[in-house]
């Protein structure tokens, strides 16, 4: 079995439904992640535990470190210290492609995607299909067409409607437009984890539900799903737990049962502490 | 008040295909366009000045004169699209040439072997300018800036200044300008091996995934790499290409003088620049394409073969290059503009 030692949970907190799921090993791991940028600190030694089938949320002040854990979390950056764990082993996270590559798919708040290129093209980038045959063992030439239909499909079977043509260059999309496509390209390729990073900021009342739906669809197939989130009401409709984060570090892990909105944010600007678990 | 919101609609869906928006989108979906208008209108233009410029003649020296700057361009293409610029483009072509010269000439070592070691230090060129851009995060501009002296310096250094003549170069260094006729055209080995290249390098660019991330790398470097592309390698990769294409036009400039010359191409900075830019390749990276670069060289060489013909001072053609360059970068900076 694993070698980490498990965070404490408020068990009697969680739904009777839900309680198998934290019998299982943490999907996505992480202890004391210590990241510093010169002289400010990013992370101050955060815990995390991600479990199969939970969507975690990540709330907290700006600046509190919320984009930064998850930069951890997907190796976008490189902690200083701290380890990270996936299925209870230990991973080096060193780019991106490593955190891909295991499965975790992330809806950075930059968005990542590439104005110059289309929709289709960006969902598939740095993981292009190419043809079959020698065309594309050989020649190693791309299956645009075959992408485009697929991407096309993907984006419908996510109910996403505000995007329509594949072929169209994102740098011709709207805010809203360009997080949607964000969003298509980690819930359609995300086999393990999905983290998203505030993926409702730019998006209106409709496509904001449609995007949390999407994300119920995704922990209810059995994914772990992270979402960082200012929206209190959003994270209080999908959380299984909140981690609330603080000046770097982690004042405590809630439920949306333990707490209420304005428990959760009295905590999340130190208003109040959350008094140790036993 | 549907109605009038759906007549403002209407009004701006007009508004939308003004033909100047339409043009814009245009040259934004076709960066190739407006060097083929370009070449166009310079080629009718030419033609009413002086009716021999059309001939299959003149038009075949064209060809000729322009092969080692087009060339040139297709690695200083690469480059640009990822926001980057090769200053050294001439200094490492005529570091690989005089080394494979004098290898030849004066060492005794075979032709073909000598051409790969000059290719190969071309290749370790761009290797070098990659790792200095990658690894030490230096600007691109200030990297091959300092490589243009340094290799200019190792390629004087090591031929000792002077040119190499072709009768004392192998056949097979010389081979690059031997001419062929086809259907009252004269063509050089050297311009086939350019047509080629530019077929190769603009498949790469447009049909693998290779291709995809040179742009995506250019366009927005943290966006590529948080998607999961390697975008360092990516660069790295970029510069060697470079490199060896440059190591190629060093033989086909031997075949087209006649001769290694330590000052053989002494405008391969700014032409191959100006080429790629009036190709309609953006300074900023991340768009454009390489057959607008074949283009933009083809145009630079017409203002020296047209004004010549026409019998004008060829000063005039570094003045009306200039005035391209500023035009096609403030077409690129429009174009950049368009919207849905
Ligand atoms: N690349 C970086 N270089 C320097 N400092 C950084 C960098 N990334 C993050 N920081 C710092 O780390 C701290 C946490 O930033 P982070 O982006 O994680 O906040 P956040 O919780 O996501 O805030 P927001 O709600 O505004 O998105 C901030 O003080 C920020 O300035
Ligand atoms: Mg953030």
């Amino acid at each position: 079995m694993s070698t980490i030692e498990r965070l404490p949970l408020t068990v009697d907190h969680i739904r009777d439904d839900k309680q198998h799921i934290y019998e299982a090993e943490p999907v996505l791991s992480a202890r004391k992640l210590v990241i510093t940028f010169g002289r400010v600190i990013g992370l101050d030694g955060v815990d995390v535990d991600l479990y199969q089938g939970e969507v975690l949320a990540v709330i907290g002040d700006n600046g509190a470190g919320k984009s930064t854990l998850i930069k951890c979390l997907t190796g976008a950056y490189v902690p200083d210290s701290g380890q990270i764990y996936v299925d209870g082993s230990p991973v080096h996270l060193r780019r991106p492609q490593d955190a891909r590559e295991v499965g975790i798919e992330t809806v950075y708040q930059q968005l990542a995607v590439i104005p110059a290129l289309d929709i289709a093209s960006n969902l598939y980038l740095a993981r292009e299909e190419r043809r079959p045959g020698p065309l594309g063992s050989v020649l190693r030439m791309l299956d645009k067409k075959g992408m485009k239909e697929r991407a096309g499909g993907a984006v419908q079977n996510l109910g996403i409607q505000t995007i329509q043509n594949m072929g169209q260059a994102v740098e011709t999309l709207s805010g809203g437009q360009r997080q949607a496509v964000a969003v298509a390209r980690a819930a359609a390729f995300g086999s393990k984890v999905v983290i998203l990073d505030e993926p409702t900021a730019a998006l209106g009342v409709k496509e904001s539900a449609a995007v949390l739906g999407m994300i119920k669809q995704l922990r209810d197939s059995g994914l772990a799903v992270i979402l960082i989130s200012h929206n209190m009401p959003h994270v209080w409709e999908v959380a299984d737990r909140i981690h609330i984060q603080r000046l770097g570090g982690c004042a405590g892990v809630i439920t949306p049962q333990s707490h209420d909105m304005g428990e959760g944010v009295a905590i999340m600007t130190g208003a109040t502490t959350l008094e140790p678990t036993p | 008040m549907s109605s009038s919101t759906s007549a403002a609609a209407a009004e701006f869906a007009r508004r939308q295909h003004s033909p100047l928006q339409r043009v814009q989108h245009l040259l934004h979906g076709y960066p190739w366009l407006s060097p083929l208008v370009l070449l166009v209108l310079t080629t009718i233009v030419f033609t009413i000045l002086n009716p021999r410029y059309i001939s299959p003649n003149a038009q075949s020296l064209l060809l000729q004169q322009v092969a080692v700057i087009a060339c040139l361009a297709i690695g200083q293409t690469l480059v640009i699209l990822t926001a980057g610029i090769d200053l050294s483009v001439g200094a490492v072509a005529i570091l690989a040439m005089m080394v494979m010269a004098t290898l030849a000439a004066e060492n005794g070592v075979p032709g073909l072997l000598a051409i790969v070691i000059g290719v190969t230090l071309a290749v370790g060129a761009g290797l070098l300018n990659g790792f200095l851009v990658t690894r030490v995060n230096l600007p691109p501009f200030i990297v091959t800036l300092g490589t243009l002296s340094i290799f200019t310096a190792i390629a004087l250094l090591y031929s000792g200044g002077s040119s190499i003549q072709n009768n004392r170069l192998p056949d097979i260094m010389n081979v690059t300008g031997r001419t062929f006729s086809i259907g009252g055209f004269r063509l050089t080995i050297g311009v086939v091996i350019v047509l080629a290249l530019y077929a190769i390098v603009g498949f790469a660019l447009s049909q693998t995934a290779w291709g995809r991330h040179v742009f995506a790398v250019g366009d927005d470097p943290e966006s590529a790499r948080l998607s999961g592309v390697a975008s360092k390698r990516v660069l790295l990769s970029v510069y060697t290409v470079a490199g060896l294409i440059y190591g190629l036009a060093a033989w086909i400039q031997i075949g087209r003088a006649g001769a290694a010359t330590p000052n053989g191409i002494p405008d391969a900075n700014l032409d191959s620049i100006t080429a790629v830019v009036i190709g309609g390749t953006s300074l900023f990276g991340g768009r454009g394409g390489l057959i607008g670069s074949l283009l933009g060289a083809i145009i630079v060489g017409a203002f020296t073969l047209g004004l010549s013909l026409a019998g004008v001072d060829q000063q005039w053609r570094l003045l009306a290059i200039g005035v391209l360059v500023i035009v096609a970068v403030s077409v690129d900076q429009w174009i950049r503009r368009v919207k849905a």
